[in-house]
């Protein structure tokens, strides 16, 4: 598949087809012993890649940064606290002057929800989003979706079980609609507060409970929410420690789940928060897994964004290189 | 003198829907009739017009004083005569608010100098409309305030609003309240539903409408107080006006044109000129309202002009500030709408746009063609193709989503006090 198959910008899984998704984990999987063996290549040699971060992330930005640098890319990036916000720029403004230094990806994470799609707009720059307010975090969904395909044959007919805040997660919202456009139930889990019913629409593949049990009996997958106190500036539960009692993945809920269920998390973990320390530890875990594929998705990504049309050689790596230092 | 010839002459104040004359002498209208002889008079063509009583406004923020990079009271009273209004009433969520006599003269007296419409200032509740302790509200009333709001800030508490139910009751001044609990909407951004939940962005429950307009109109009904919902936009809500005024209340409603054009669904692209308070409800509510506007449980057709500068609205959905300007949409929506799928008559159209809406805040002889009556005369057509152009608005803000509609009949010319003070071009 070329790049010209793909949109303009990545804003979410909504706006993908599933063969757009799949052509993106096809090229994770050239990848992903890139990544896992440290080396480097030189696709993206000569593109420039500004992470551009409204939102504390330091393992998304990582993930993307290195990613980038993996394909050979100039890197560089920005926090919110160190841009002119605090001078009272408008972010379209921050944006257009980002874009005026004429970078080939701009790869933002907004605190606001459809930031990136409002700049999309205005915009010529390819914009890759990490993750927008309580909306869609695309390449989390599809690094999921890589993690599962690692255990599991195929989507269709998986039934994944999300825990937790769900109202306020992008999380939940990109894994709903990628495992739609595949043919996986989604069951949605957490206090009723966090599960609004209209969620059911997102897709027909949805469905709700409110017991924890109740979700993971019989499912495949077991991904749990991150508990977002910082996104609640109302309390929707009584205390974290009520939560766990509820929401809290344990062994032995695990006793309940199929025998071969995975457990994933987006990170960082709280433990003993949405977790078991013993669940996150124990052999079903496969939430490093995910950290490590995340990088593969994402070069995958910036690959098939920016990179140059043929089908990328994993063993056409770059040679080591000796720096200046070195040399002399 | 002006003798409006060969027009259709649309008056519900009168019962009268026929071709006629009317004739205009100091600012009054003198005469309407099918033949009347004026030979010294001016004369203004009005064929293939709708002739109907000035249109009224009753919920417009012109934003000066202390935003006028937004909005004047001088653009906002040229885009109202360019959509056709022959008076605005103008909230008070200004800066200073108008809280006050001084704030009340200086809109009155300003508007008089520089307004093309008449302009009828609606006073504070709630003093800096906190809140917290009533305005001075008869010292305003005797400046010239029409009617009472802390429109943009409810008043959340139960006892204030009794309180200002009771006061308003001395000056026989209307109670209008923006009904939303703040506490059931705390960071919302649009109406709660599918939508909301699609794109991520937190929800407006309409409950958050109801409750409020449930409670006012219990304190209406206890106080005796003249009440009124501003820009009311649920099924529920309306529900419940109607259900007052089958028990005799006081209690009346505006729907602007956005709420009874668009819903929730429209909201795309993270476009924040479909941003508003109250938010773009669900499609049963819009339809709700055209219901409404048809079976007469709405009394009148309010825009909630909003005018919001360019960079203040060129923002991120959730940064954005609520609301879109809608003068000079309203007659081509309302037409769109309602008129020609054939959900009221042209008589009930009028009357949503004037003799109705002059009742609510009792604006004396006006919304009428009566003999002695101001001269503010809204003539339309029914017909004509025209396309809204928000740069060529005549207000100073451009935040409509109806940028490039095009409009099936709209205002063609608008009469204050007997002078033409805007003519389509």
């Amino acid at each position: 598949m070329s790049n010209a198959a793909m949109p303009k910008s990545l804003l979410g899984i909504e706006e993908l087809s599933a063969s757009q998704i799949q052509a993106i984990l096809e090229r994770a999987r050239i990848f992903k012993p890139v990544q896992t063996q440290g080396r480097k290549m030189d696709r993206l040699k000569g593109k420039t890649v500004i992470h551009l971060f409204y939102e504390n992330s330091t393992r998304t930005r990582l993930s993307f940064e290195l990613a980038a640098r993996r394909l050979g890319a100039d890197t560089t990036s920005i926090t919110a606290q160190s841009s002119s916000v605090q001078k009272g720029e408008s972010l379209l403004d921050t944006l257009n002057t980002l874009a005026a230094m004429r970078p080939d990806a701009i790869v933002m994470r907004h605190s606001a929800s459809g930031a990136p799609h409002f700049l999309a707009r205005h915009l010529a720059t390819t914009i890759v989003n990490a993750g927008d307010g309580t909306h869609e975090h695309p390449t989390q969904a599809l690094l999921d979706a890589f993690t599962i395909l690692e255990h599991k044959p195929v989507l269709n007919g998986l039934t994944v079980a999300i825990i937790g805040d769900i109202a306020h997660s992008r999380v939940a919202r990109s894994n709903v609609l990628l495992m739609g456009k595949f043919g996986a139930r989604v069951i949605l889990c957490g206090p009723p507060p966090l599960l609004p019913p209209e969620l059911k629409e997102l897709s027909p593949c949805v469905s709700l409970c409110h017991s924890l049990d109740e979700a993971i009996s019989g499912a495949d997958v077991i991904m749990m929410l991150r508990v977002q106190l910082e996104r609640q500036n109302e309390v929707y539960v009584p205390s974290t420690h009520e939560y766990f009692q509820y929401y809290g993945l344990t062994l032995d809920h695990m006793k309940k789940a199929k025998p071969d269920a995975i457990v994933m998390h987006p990170g960082p973990i709280n433990r003993g928060r949405e977790i078991a320390a013993e669940v996150a530890d124990s052999p079903r875990s496969v939430i490093l897994n995910q950290v490590e594929n995340g990088i593969a998705v994402r070069m995958a990504v910036l690959d098939l964004w920016i990179g140059p049309p043929t089908q990328p050689d994993p063993e056409k790596t770059m040679q080591p290189q000796m720096n200046a230092d070195e040399r002399r | 003198m002006l003798l409006i010839k060969n027009g259709r002459v649309v008056d519900p104040s009168q019962n009268l829907d026929a071709p006629a004359q009317v004739l205009i002498r100091d600012g009054r209208i003198a005469k309407v009739a099918e033949r009347i002889s004026a030979a010294d008079a001016e004369v203004f063509d009005a064929k293939g017009l709708i002739v109907a009583p000035g249109f009224i406004d009753l919920h417009v923020h012109l934003r000066e004083p202390g935003n006028e990079h937004a909005e004047t009271i001088e653009t906002g009273g040229r885009a109202a005569a360019a959509g056709g209004f022959t008076s605005i009433c103008c909230m008070p969520n200004t800066t200073p608010v108008n809280d006050n006599a001084a704030v009340t003269q200086f809109i009155v007296e300003t508007s008089r100098r520089v307004s093309p419409v008449n302009v009828f200032p609606i006073g504070a509740i709630s003093s800096r409309s906190a809140g917290e302790r009533l305005a001075e509200i008869g010292q305003m009333h005797r400046a010239g305030i029409v009617g009472l709001s802390d429109d943009g800030r409810p008043v959340m508490s139960s006892g204030l609003m009794r309180h200002a139910m009771e006061y308003s009751l001395a000056f026989g001044l209307v109670m209008i309240q923006h009904a939303e609990d703040l506490t059931l909407t705390q960071g919302g951004q649009m109406h709660e539903g599918v939508q909301s939940t699609r794109m991520g962005l937190r929800g407006i429950p309409g409950s958050s409408e109801d409750v409020m307009v449930a409670r006012d109109i219990l304190l209406a009904e206890q106080t005796g107080a003249r009440y009124h919902v501003a820009h009311l936009s649920t099924a529920r809500s309306l529900e419940l006006v109607r259900d007052a005024k089958r028990r005799g209340l006081a209690v009346t409603c505006e729907v602007t044109p956005h709420h009874f054009t668009l819903c929730d669904e429209d909201v795309r692209d993270y476009d924040s000129n479909y941003k508003m308070k109250p938010p773009l409800r669900s499609r049963a509510d819009r339809d709700a309202m055209i219901e409404g506007l048809a079976d007469g449980t709405v009394d009148a057709i309010a825009t909630d002009h909003a005018p919001h500068a360019g960079s203040e609205k060129m923002q991120e959905f959730d940064l954005a500030p609520f609301g879109i300007i809608g003068l000079e949409s309203a007659v081509g929506l309302a037409l769109e709408r309602l008129y020609h799928p054939k959900h009221v008559t042209l008589s009930r159209l009028v009357n949503l746009f004037s003799c109705n809406a002059a009742r609510v805040v009792e604006l004396k002889d006006r919304g009428t063609l009566k003999p002695g009556s101001h001269a503010d005369v809204t003539l339309f057509s029914t017909d004509r193709a025209w396309k809204l152009d928000a740069n060529q608005s005549a207000s100073r803000s451009r935040n409509t989503p109806f940028d490039g509609r095009e409009f099936r009949g709209g205002p063609e010319a608008t009469i204050v006090a007997g002078r033409v003070v805007w003519r389509r071009a």
